[in-house]
């Protein structure tokens, strides 16, 4: 199993073109050149990468499984799809693969605590188990309105020795989540490193982040080609920050003849206008340290978005999809609640899966390119997460439950 | 563009009754008004400069105007118009509160220029302290044109560095304005030079590691990073340095200004206007604060 990262991109700078960079403030510039130099010599160190290798196997879970769904691919165009079970590693989803290695890098440059920003509260999940298994501080920033939509997971990250901390300013989900983990940063930056969940901010986290997931396709695309002795036809991911997709496209990236399909979350419709569809909506700008796609007004201010998917209510995403998006190597369409709600359910029903719901806008995805792909195709879907953590909202979306939570 | 603002820059001595440095080459507009006049006019009389901040739109459009002018009635040498936006992230709870009850009221990019035009009326240099993306969202080219419109003096960017800053270096350059970039006590000395050496009118020193906000004390590597500022600055640079964050009293103003040139103040100023339990009260309140920081940089 390896890590190693083939770097077209980004530049010694973090540029993927026209985006990524660097826009933050000075007082972090020490700490971003830090984390850059102790990573670059982390991944040339074959015992780094040894004791990252370690984890995943022996603790996070890794190989994850490419399971086969027949009965549901009978719903998408007759497709071969292929499920990239990240939901089934340590902790629920893909992002354990990220915070392991930062959680290491961490211990590498001396620090003693991590801080991290959560939506749906998988990032931050991660990140109180890597703090906990390593013996580090760990403060969570959440929004408060996620804390609300995903309070078991609250309690898992307190359960795990985390200090969860609600955010109250601006919309109180992910974007404000990330503005207060930036201001705890910048005050503590001598002990604490920020443990970004996700492909975006300042370089040289899209870079970095990136090359810890990029495990994800790395497997995905071994795997398909044991099983069906070629690449896929489509690679298939959700988009908020990017991370899953990132690490599911990026192995795929130089084989020309895979398409690449992102789904960001399109909440009510695009048209709406209350959605969290970056790249389909938005336009470039500079957000969190990062010159990419986002979510803005004529002024400059960020819009709010809306998901009813934590995970995926972020108004900006990782610049290599912005780069991936203006190339055209990959493609970028919107998914509403609604569709992905029907995918959540409908996996459920066909495959005995329960997604994570931001998984279910790669499922929905699914259904809508199948046809086009055409019968026998082979379509890789990132299972990004589980959906135990979903239960509450997919029992308020369905019916499940009566308002006082008596089973009806 | 230039002749108004040249003309009136001229025929106004200035408060000190002081006749203004004299311009060096050809760029009379830079020596008329940017940052820097207003320290070389408080060097001249053996004192500190007083730098006040306060975003646009708050408490209210008029109420931001009215305040910021009764800062530069009671001592401010210079002021920077906050652009309000929605992801503040170097600031503080009473920045933030500020910013956002002036994005609820309806500020607009269009009604900073207002704001900056009427406060630069007031004959203080003025400059806007923004975050990059409204910038960046304007057109760089087009924001320097209209902020040299408005009478701005130039910019205070406290999450664009020197290597993301290329359009910008052109802009200012194209339309005369100061450019002022941070520094921290973070930054390595090669970058103390880097830094220092793009800055126009002055440089920004933060005193700590953390968000704006008022704090009890001055942190105490604040003199020691003015002192490796003013080290890494090529010989004969005679860059100003404004050291900001923190600072709330007169107290810590004189203490400030007996190692930085300048002396800024934001959260102090915005938490009067939020106490208070009316405007006229408010206004009192950032007079009587003014007076006292400006008494401050005078020790």
């Amino acid at each position: 199993m390896t890590i190693d990262a083939t770097r077209g991109v980004p530049d010694v700078s973090g540029h993927f073109g026209r985006f990524g960079g660097r826009f933050a403030p000075e007082a972090l510039m020490a700490a971003l050149d830090e984390l850059t130099t102790a990573y670059d010599t982390a991944m040339r160190d074959p015992g780094f990468r040894a004791e990252l290798d370690h984890l995943l196997a022996t603790y996070a879970g890794r190989p994850s499984l490419l399971t086969e769904a027949k009965r549901f691919g009978e719903h998408a165009g007759g497709v071969r799809v292929l499920l990239k079970r990240e939901d089934l590693n340590h902790t629920g989803s893909h992002k354990i693969n990220n915070v392991l290695g930062q959680a290491l890098l961490t211990k590498r440059m001396g620090k003693t605590r991590v801080i991290a920003e959560t939506g749906a509260g998988q990032h931050g999940v991660a990140t109180a188990t890597a703090a906990a298994l390593l013996g580090l501080d760990c403060t969570v920033y959440m929004g408060e309105v996620d804390t609300v939509r995903q309070a078991l997971n609250v309690a898992r990250m307190r359960m795990l020795g985390a200090e969860v901390v609600p955010v109250t300013t601006g919309s109180r989900t992910l974007k404000d989540a990330c503005n207060e983990a930036f201001r705890d940063w910048v005050s503590t930056v001598d002990d604490t490193h920020y443990c970004i969940g996700s492909t975006m901010g300042p370089h040289p986290f899209p870079m970095m982040v990136r090359d810890f997931q990029r495990i994800i396709g790395v497997e995905a695309r071994a795997q398909t080609l044991e099983l069906t002795g070629r690449l896929p036809d489509a690679v298939v991911a959700c988009v908020g920050g990017g991370s899953n997709a990132m690490g599911a496209f990026h192995a795929f990236v130089p084989d020309t003849d895979v398409r690449l399909y992102g789904f960001e979350a399109g909440g009510g419709g695009v048209g709406s206008g209350k959605h969290a569809a970056t790249l389909v909506g938005g336009s470039v700008g500079v957000i969190h340290g990062m010159r990419t796609y986002l979510l803005q007004d004529d002024d400059g201010q960020t819009l709010e978005t809306h998901s009813v998917s934590a995970g995926l209510d972020y108004p900006g995403v990782g610049p290599e999809h912005s780069w991936l998006h203006d190339t055209g190597r990959a493609t970028y369409q919107a998914v509403t609640d609604a569709e992905a709600m029907d995918a959540f359910a409908l996996l459920c029903r066909t495959e005995g899966i329960i997604p994570a719901i931001e998984s279910a806008h790669a499922l929905a995805g699914t259904l809508k390119i199948g046809p086009e792909l055409g019968e026998g195709a082979t379509v890789v879907v990132c299972l990004s997460g589980r959906g135990d953590k979903d239960m509450h909202t997919a029992a308020e979306w369905f019916g499940l439950v009566a308002e006082d939570g008596d089973a009806l | 563009m230039s002749d108004v603002r040249e003309a009136s820059a001229v025929s106004d001595p200035g408060p000190g009754g002081r006749s203004e440095p004299v311009a060096q080459g050809d760029d009379v507009r830079e020596a008329s008004r940017g940052a820097a006049t207003a320290f070389e006019k408080a060097r001249s009389e053996g004192r500190g400069t007083l730098v006040g901040y306060l975003p646009a739109g708050f408490p209210s459009y008029e109420g931001a105007i009215a305040a910021a002018t009764t800062m530069v009635e009671a001592g401010c040498d210079i002021i920077e118009v906050g652009l309000p936006y929605t992801d503040p992230l170097m600031d503080g709870p009473t920045i933030q509160d500020a910013v956002h009850q002036a994005l609820t009221g309806g500020i607009h990019v269009a009604d900073v220029f207002r704001t900056v035009e009427a406060v630069a009326a007031t004959g203080v240099p003025t400059l806007v302290m923004t975050y990059w993306n409204p910038v960046d969202r304007y057109g760089v080219d087009a924001f320097a044109r209209d902020l040299a419109s408005a009478g701005g003096s130039g910019l205070i960017t406290p999450d664009l560095t020197p290597e993301e800053a290329g359009p910008w270096l052109a802009a200012s350059d194209a339309h005369s304005l100061d450019r002022i970039f941070l520094v921290a006590l973070s930054s390595t000395d090669e970058r103390l030079a880097a830094i220092t050496d793009l800055c126009r009118g002055f440089v920004y020193a933060a005193s700590l590691m953390g968000v704006t906000g008022a704090r009890s004390a001055v942190d105490t590597g604040a003199a020691r990073l003015v002192e490796r500022t003013r080290n890494a600055m090529s010989p004969g640079a005679s860059l100003p340095i404004g050291l900001g964050l923190g600072v709330s009293d007169g107290t810590q103003a004189a203490e400030v200004a007996g190692f930085a040139d300048g002396v800024i103040v934001g959260s102090a100023f915005i938490r009067r206007l939020l106490d208070a339990p009316s405007p006229e009260e408010g206004l009192d309140a950032v007079r009587r604060l003014t007076a006292e920081l400006a008494e401050g940089v005078r020790r």
